[in-house]
């Protein structure tokens, strides 16, 4: 072999065809925007039901997450997400869609050593910082805010 | 005999019988009507995607000695491998025959090594029937490299779709079947420096490649002396490297080079990306297509050659780049 590894990479980035950005952005675009509207829709649906802004809010979250456990406990999120790309995964659909796959897949190693250890193997970033940005931004309000 | 990597099988060492057995995506690919079972379920009836590949492996197990007319007792040993951890998913449907066993981790190319090896110790005298094996269930896979099933995401058109599908060559020393295992190459490991999980044919390309041209400069022969030369399992991107790599070096393949990879599966209509992988694509592929071919005369003499990327999801999360190895061995229709 004569080609050096930068000379081979060169080689098969250019045999690799990129990603069909043309057609995941839209779709990305359009998948997300539906869902953002479907929330908005939940939401006005809770404040017509008499409830406050605040309450809305949280209920629609809820809503958004229950139909994205459900809609992967039917194995359709998947295929959407296929489709949808960022569209999905940004939403907090993608975030209930990233603890109840894995919840789901590994209960076949039992609830505890299964379902339980592995649920946040791939939301676990985002709850620690998340919460860890809670953290900071709280103390920060206590003591200068 | 030796002669610098490739292992000349002096004795006869010849294909008594094979056997494949698929999930329900492969059933419905091109080459679907080739394999001899064929799921309706990926599960395989069983509780856990393990026990479905264990299920899978036995099938075509059980397929390669039934056509044989052996019984599990007049079997030598058993050399095989998948890609889960541990290679249990052999282990397992190895457990009940009692058979000598070779559990062997070679990735993508573990059937080739599986056949060099097995060839090996029949023309050596050591065994008189070998059955060799490998296998690969997508959804095991998935959850031991990648993500869970259900998760949603979009994969790269660089990455590969691994095949539920397993495959299984009984070789013998009597002068009996259609076949005979000539030659046997051992692959030495390359490592470009390709660290994309996602691109796995970049990181095997040039073990193959490297493959292909010690052979063809031990054996003094060319691609001409085939009628094919297949590689498993490149895809689309390492299968264009090989080419590029060989046109670098003067050596055309002339159109009788494929891989197979790109055979299980069509491509866009299945939603494969850059082709199939795993242990059981190119077992099937020999097993249900090259084989039968070479037993029908189509197909007189092939270089079946297996490529693995021996990574782990630990080396990639360690950022290591994906060591390649590409075992070979000749096929010749008797």
């Amino acid at each position: 072999m004569r080609m050096t590894n930068e000379e081979y990479k060169k080689l098969y980035e250019g045999l690799a065809p990129p990603s069909p950005s043309y057609k995941n952005i839209p779709f990305a675009f359009l998948i997300g925007g539906g869902i953002c509207a479907l929330a908005q829709w939940i939401k006005n649906l809770w404040l017509g039901g008499g409830f406050a802004e605040s309450d809305a809010a949280s209920l629609t979250s809820s809503t958004m997450v229950f139909i994205g456990v459900a809609l992967t406990a039917l194995g359709l999120f998947g295929k959407i997400a296929r489709v949808a790309g960022a569209g999905t995964l940004v939403p907090i659909t993608g975030f209930a869609n990233s603890v109840a796959a894995p919840a789901m897949e590994f209960k076949t190693e039992g609830v505890i050593m299964g379902t339980c250890v592995k649920m946040f193997s791939i939301a676990g970033p985002v709850l620690v910082f998340g919460i860890s940005a809670s953290v900071v931004y709280g103390l920060f309000l206590y003591f200068v805010g | 005999m030796r002669k610098n990597d490739v292992y000349y099988y002096e004795n006869p060492v010849r294909v008594l019988s094979y056997s494949s057995c698929v999930g329900k995506k492969e059933g419905e690919g091109p080459l679907g009507g080739c394999f001899d079972v064929v799921a309706s379920d990926d599960r395989f009836g069983q509780q856990t995607w393990e026990q479905a590949e264990k299920a899978m492996v036995q099938t075509s197990l059980r397929g390669a000695l039934h056509k044989a007319g052996l019984d599990h007792g007049e079997l030598g040993c058993v050399l095989g491998g998948d890609l889960l951890n541990q290679c249990v998913s052999t282990s397992y449907a190895v457990r009940d025959l009692k058979a000598r066993f070779f559990g062997l981790y070679g990735a993508c190319s573990t059937m080739a090594e599986s056949l060099v090896l097995g060839g090996a110790l029949i023309s050596g005298g050591f065994e008189g029937k070998a059955l060799c094996t490998a296998s690969s269930h997508f959804c095991s896979a998935e959850r031991q490299y990648r993500y869970p099933l259900e998760y949603g995401g979009q994969r790269a058109p660089t990455a590969q779709w691994t095949a539920t599908a397993s495959g299984s060559v009984l070789l013998t020393s009597e002068e009996k079947g259609k076949v005979a295992v000539t030659r046997g190459m051992a692959g030495r490991i390359y490592d470009p420096g390709v660290t994309d999980a996602a691109n796995m044919g970049a990181a095997m390309a040039q073990a193959a490649y490297e493959t292909l041209r010690s052979y063809f400069a031990t054996t003094a022969e060319d691609p001409a002396s085939y009628d094919l030369i297949v590689t498993g399992d490149l895809a689309s991107i390492g299968r264009d490297l090989v080419l590029e790599l060989a046109k670098d070096d003067g050596i055309d393949f002339d159109g009788r080079y494929t891989d197979c990879g790109l055979m299980l599966y069509d491509r866009e209509a299945q939603d494969v990306h850059a082709g199939g992988s795993g242990c059981g694509c190119s077992a099937a592929v020999l097993c249900g297509h090259i084989l039968p071919e070479m037993e029908r005369g189509a197909l007189k003499r092939v270089l079946f050659c297996g490529s693995g990327a021996l990574l782990s999801p630990l080396t990639t999360s360690q950022g290591e780049s994906i060591p390649g190895i590409c075992h070979l061995v000749c096929l010749e229709a008797v």
